[in-house]
């Protein structure tokens, strides 16, 4: 079941879990990017929290935790080559794993078709 | 980009070079810069355009720099030049016919009011100034040497060849620019049009600018790019390049509270000009610079390696230590360095932090980071010699 956020992120839900990256949008605004700050595992957020901060070649942005939860998994390898979030937003490109506080929470975040009528 | 509208109450509308159109059809993203909308970046991206120029070669439109003529009154164009030295601690009177110099204009407190392209193009003196200081550098030039020179803003367009395969590029339309050395400066007939070359750049490669009459720079530009080795490059990529180069960006790295010596500039300044040479002082400031260049300044600019992989940018703090409450110096310029792999970065610290290897802390988003002095350049220059 994949969501996505106003800050342009998307989310998949498996069980009581969430996959969480940014959007093509984003990785086109920001343009290459060059640096990323992965939370720790375990560490808990509210939701609206910075969890993780990317920096691009013009400047810093934060990516904001979806949902309250707790970070199970972190993908290491954007640490180590940002690209690959430009090369590969939806796929290759996520950020982290988060156990959620509230699964229900989960649908009241905006479906495909919402989100692109935000971006346009 | 945001809307602008032509009102009374609102800033003018931004203004667009000669290639805008141009850039539009290479996909370039614009933004606005110095009153002019320009690309930051083409569909390449940053990153592959900052390696493209150092591997091959890269054109950038360039054109909202101002150039201006200085032509003597007198029409002696030693004149001018003696009248120029009124500005700059820079041997103009000894500047040869075709011959080009890197110069800055200084004011009273020892600060740097722009840094500029000097060139002697024979019966008059062309300078190249940034974009942001060319109405106050006008109007500098207007104020002081008004009685001596006419100074007149050339409306052409300016493009910037950069990079080893630059030469073989723009051979192919002017076979002789081939043999340009290092800061020569000539003229040269490109697809009919009467064009300036310099063999010069803000790079740290070889390379050449190029001044072209309005109506021939999409014409050249395209013949340019038609070649393989070519692609357009944006101002993204332009300041990742320079700043490798460990050149100066006025407005951040230089300005009217740095003295060029603390720049690490007085290598600029001619010998003549200094204490002891024929032309001596003679420029604004120059009892300061002159007596820091004899001595030393308090502080020096740097370049920073930062450890992580975090980038550190201009505006960031300098502190010895984690606990230090006082900053010991700025970042002025920062960002992430393609060649290097890396986060580069240039600041101002005390003299006695400023030799490499010294280990320092940058304040971002809370967080102090460690970073060390490093030698500048950080990507060495690949001028043409010989």
């Amino acid at each position: 079941m994949l969501k996505f956020t106003e800050d342009h992120e998307w989310l998949i839900l498996e069980g009581d879990v969430v996959t969480v990256g940014i959007t093509a949008h984003a990785t086109t605004q920001l343009g290459d990017l060059v640096f990323v700050q992965l939370p720790d595992v375990g560490t808990n957020f509210a939701k609206g929290d910075s969890a993780a901060v990317v920096e691009s070649v013009k400047a810093a942005s934060d990516v904001f935790a979806p949902l309250a939860g707790e970070v199970v998994e972190i993908n290491s390898a954007i640490a180590a080559d940002p690209s690959i979030v430009n090369s590969d937003p939806l796929g290759q490109g996520w950020f982290f794993k988060m156990k959620l506080v509230d699964v229900a929470a989960f649908s009241g975040l905006l479906d495909k078709a919402q989100y692109k009528q935000l971006v346009g | 980009m945001s809307e602008q509208t032509i009102d009374s109450h609102s800033p003018p509308v931004l203004k667009h070079t000669p290639l805008y159109d141009l850039n539009g059809r290479f996909g370039a993203r614009m933004v606005p810069f110095a009153g002019y909308e320009m690309p930051v970046q083409f569909t390449t991206g940053i990153l592959k355009e900052h390696l493209h120029t150092r591997a091959a070669a890269g054109l950038f439109d360039v054109s909202h720099m101002g150039q201006i003529a200085l032509r003597p009154k007198s029409g002696v164009v030693t004149d001018a030049a003696k009248a120029l030295e009124r500005l700059v601690p820079v041997d103009i009177m000894g500047l040869a016919p075709g011959r080009q110099r890197y110069g800055f204009f200084t004011n009273e407190d020892g600060g740097l009011l722009d840094d500029l392209m000097i060139a002697n193009r024979g019966d008059h003196l062309l300078l190249v100034v940034n974009a942001a200081c060319k109405g106050t550098d006008e109007a500098h030039l207007a104020a002081h040497l008004g009685d001596t020179c006419l100074i007149e803003r050339l409306d052409r367009a300016l493009l910037a060849l950069q990079g080893p395969k630059s030469e073989a590029a723009l051979a192919t339309l002017a076979p002789e620019c081939g043999t340009t050395g290092f800061m020569v400066t000539r003229e040269a007939d490109i697809l009919g049009a009467r064009c300036f070359v310099s063999r010069s750049g803000y790079t740290g490669e070889d390379g050449f600018e190029i001044s072209v009459p309005n109506e021939a720079a999409q014409p050249i530009a395209e013949a340019l790019l038609a070649r393989p080795d070519v692609i357009p490059i944006g101002l993204g990529a332009r300041d990742s390049l320079r700043l490798e180069a460990g050149l100066c960006l006025y407005g951040a790295d230089i300005n009217t509270t740095t003295t060029p010596v603390e720049a690490g500039l007085g290598w600029a300044i001619s010998k003549v000009r200094r204490n002891g040479g024929a032309r001596a002082g003679g420029f604004p400031g120059s009892d300061l610079i002159l007596k820091q260049l004899e001595g030393a300044p308090t502080r020096r600019r740097v370049g920073l390696r930062a450890e992580g992989r975090a980038l550190v940018r201009g505006g960031a703090p300098l502190f010895v230590d984690q606990g230090q409450t006082k900053p010991i110096g700025t970042v002025t310029s920062g960002g992430f360095g393609p060649s290097i792999g890396g986060p580069v970065a240039m600041g101002y610290v005390p003299l006695a932090l400023a030799s490499p290897g010294t280990g320092l802390f940058a304040e971002v988003r809370g967080t102090r980071l460690p970073v060390s002095v490093a030698m500048l350049p950080f990507v060495p220059h690949a001028f043409k010699r010989g």
